[in-house]
């Protein structure tokens, strides 16, 4: 087995090359940050067995935060074979300083020069053999559209020879001072010098783990004091350094591209200007909300019909063969009234609008129209003491918000990290999407337009809440001033319309079908058990609802609405299935149909509009599913998965109790 | 001057960086050393938030940083 790794800037087209190669299907977008975990694939080519990890994209081999550190020391500390560097064409000078790190590194490297159709396009024009021979490193030209530079990649992996590369020539001075390191610690990586002589503290604290500490900063210490005699300040170190490499990249770019049109970027600008003007950029972020939604809802609508009718269709057959199977009755009942018809639910009214809903917010995403939102909304973010690319993790929160929790990585400032992680679950996930949509549809309008809008109302308030509690957050629990970031925006691209679509529909509707029948199966299960096992006169989930009457009645809910909130907790899409099945239960046994039955059902259970309004509050307003406490346990550790949990709850009870108690003056 | 006060679209050379360590460190990932040009493009807030040409990439960078960056405006 071979081992590669594959490193780059960020967002330069590293996952896009790792799918080609591999065929899996890391998910990609136009932003910096997409990657923050490392993804491994394995492919075969001529027989040859080859292990692939995508690295999260970094600047430089100094980390900073803990992304950067697993692409670090990935670098510095792993035995691999080979090294892809993958840079962007349009930037290529910038991106070379990565590569001229690496180079100091190892000679197992090989350039990938990506996004030559776009570079093509802007009239850059790059001598790639010419950069192949003043590197010392194979050269590749990829593109995403063209599928050939991919086995040419592949082939130049397979045919990678060790040869001399290019090494920097640093200030004799600078070289004398790294041999006063070496001499003390002579098996590092020759860029670990120079990074030790910068005082990376990462790094130091990193090469604790093996070597005392004590013994590295003397050692540092003595090289830099070597330097002061020649009246270099340690401050001025890391830029003396750097700008050997700044100089380098310069000056191999001067000899191997060419802008044949200054003005190639004439056309983003504009664009740029559109999507951040002051007066322009708020009222655009919310109408592509509004559109997206309309989009949505109205597309959902025919197919969310078709698949209850071809579900409800089946129901039947089943039943007859169930009953052929001989099974006592009260398993097929539970199987056909508690757990089928939970699935066809679930399914039939989530899987539509996730199906258009994702497709359509890839197709943003791969465009590049996230980091404006982020660079929109940092003033407001700052007000609350954090920081814009917060914004980033709550549009993946969209998605799910474990992966939001997750993509927290790429903020710098760990109380700032903290904050977007506890803030995350206020964004409402994929799960609890459609039913916010079947509310606002039962209950307030039923045409598509009217029902996005009040959606995107709904999103606007979960959006508020998250700068709310994040200032409370900053006051209080992780006190702090707004911290120093960079935010790269990156070339808008256009979308790959096909793949984009085909991509999110594939993956999200077999995740989420998976998931609805792994959750909401057991969870038909246990519902049915606790409304058949009698405590005295009173079914267990009689006794549960009872139990939490008082408090969901107090907040606008009722007992069972809680209850399906608490054993929602696995996975949100189920909460309302629950919700229906526990009412059943309870007696009320009507046929769960369409929007107009479950109309029915609700209603006759005493919800009414407040009830509506505090269902969809505490819906964005409760706390994390499962996998996303889980995540962020694993993120940053058990007591702030607890916060995790108790701050949305106590506040989604609060502004619930409020709304309920202002509600009923009016209603 | 520093680079607060630079005008959108007007060109100028880095002199100094006196940002916190970890933002310098940032800054010099992007290339960010002495001599590098550097032109504002975009505007958010009153200057809150800026994002300026570096080495053919755009890069946001807030006020409160702006301020500890010292720049030299080239004049054509």
């Amino acid at each position: 087995m071979i081992n590669i790794g594959l490193i780059g800037n960020p967002n330069v087209g590293k996952s896009t090359i790792f799918n080609g190669l591999t065929g899996l299907h890391q998910h990609t977008g136009n932003w910096p940050g997409k990657t923050v975990t490392k993804a491994e694939g394995i492919y075969v080519y001529k027989n040859k067995k080859y292990l692939i990890e995508d690295l999260p994209g970094t600047y430089s081999l100094t980390a900073k935060s803990k992304e950067e550190e697993v692409t670090r020391d990935f670098v510095y500390f792993n035995n691999y074979d080979l090294l892809i560097v993958v840079c962007d064409a349009v930037c290529l000078e910038r991106n070379l300083n990565i590569l001229i790190q690496i180079l100091e590194v190892t000679n197992k490297v090989i350039l990938c020069v990506n996004m030559m159709d776009e570079a093509k396009k802007k009239s850059i024009i790059i001598d790639t053999n010419k950069l192949s021979n003043i590197l010392g490193i194979p050269v590749i030209e990829t593109s995403t559209k063209d599928k050939s530079s991919l086995k040419k990649l592949k082939e130049t992996i397979y045919n990678f020879k060790e040869k001399d590369v290019l090494k920097i020539k640093y200030e004799e001075i600078i070289n004398n001072s790294i041999d006063i390191i070496k001499n003390d610690f002579p098996n590092l990586k020759e860029k670990m010098y120079y990074d030790l002589l910068s005082y990376d503290r990462n790094l130091i604290e990193k090469l604790t783990e093996q070597y005392d500490y004590n013994d590295i900063v003397n050692s540092v210490s003595k090289a830099q004091d070597y330097l002061y005699n020649f009246g270099i300040r340690k401050e001025e170190i890391p830029y003396l350094i750097v700008s050997n490499i700044t100089k380098k990249a310069e000056s191999i770019t001067k000899e191997t591209v060419i802008f044949e049109n200054e003005d190639y970027d004439k056309k983003e600008r504009l664009i740029d200007k559109i999507l951040t003007n002051r007066l322009t950029s708020v009222p655009i972020m919310i109408l592509s909300l509004l559109f997206i939604f309309w989009i949505t809802i109205s597309g959902a609508n025919v197919p969310s019909e078709f698949l209850y009718n071809f579900f409800f269709s089946l129901e039947e057959p089943l039943l007859n063969l169930l009953n052929f199977l001989h099974l006592p009755d009260v398993i097929v009942d539970v199987i056909v009234y508690g757990i089928y018809r939970v699935l066809a639910w679930v399914v039939s009214v989530m899987l539509p609008p996730m199906a258009i809903f994702f497709p359509i917010f890839a197709i943003l995403e791969d465009f590049g129209f996230l980091p404006r939102i982020a660079f929109n909304l940092d003033k407001y973010f700052k007000k609350c003491a954090s920081c814009g690319k917060q914004a980033l993790t709550m549009c993946m929160g969209f998605g799910c918000n474990a992966v939001g929790v997750i993509g927290a990585r790429i903020i710098d400032s760990k109380r700032e990290r903290l904050i977007a992680i506890l803030t995350n679950s206020l964004v409402p996930c994929n799960g609890r999407f459609p039913a916010l949509i079947a509310i606002i549809t039962i209950f307030f309008v039923s045409s598509s337009f009217g029902s996005a809008f009040i959606l995107t109302l709904v999103i606007l308030f979960s959006v508020f809440m998250t700068f709310i509690i994040s200032k409370i957050l900053s006051k209080t629990l992780l006190k702090g001033e707004p911290s120093s970031f960079t935010l790269e925006l990156p070339p808008y691209r256009k979308p790959q319309f096909l793949k984009v679509i085909i991509r999110s529909l594939l993956d999200k509707a077999l995740f989420v079908l998976a998931r609805a029948i792994c959750i909401a199966a057991p969870a038909g299960l246990v519902i049915w058990c606790l409304a058949n096992i009698h405590v005295g006169d009173l079914t267990l989930l009689k006794m549960c609802s009872n139990f939490l009457n008082p408090l969901g009645e107090a907040i606008g809910l009722d007992g069972t609405i809680l209850m399906a909130f608490l054993l929602g907790f696995p996975a949100n899409e189920i909460v309302i299935p629950i919700m229906i099945m526990g009412y059943m239960a309870l007696g009320n046994l009507v046929d769960v149909g369409n929007l107009s039955e479950l109309k029915n059902i609700l209603v006759n259970n005493g919800w009414t509009i407040t009830t509506a309004i505090c269902f969809m509050i505490f819906s964005l307003i409760h706390f994390p599913c499962m996998t996303t406490v889980l995540t962020i346990k694993k993120e940053i550790g058990l007591k702030w998965s607890l916060c995790s949990i108790l701050i949305p709850f106590i506040f989604g009870i609060g502004i619930c109790f409020i709304v309920n108690n202002i509600l009923s003056v009016f209603i | 001057m520093t680079l607060e006060h630079l005008d959108i679209g007007k060109d100028a050379e880095i002199v100094s960086v006196n940002t916190s360590e970890n933002m310098k460190k940032r800054l010099l990932d992007l290339g960010l050393v002495p001599g590098t040009k550097i032109k504002p493009i975009l505007s958010s807030g009153e200057k809150e938030f800026v994002a300026y040409m570096i080495r053919r990439t755009l890069i946001a960078i807030r006020k409160e940083d702006a301020k500890k960056i010292i720049v030299r405006e080239i004049y054509d």
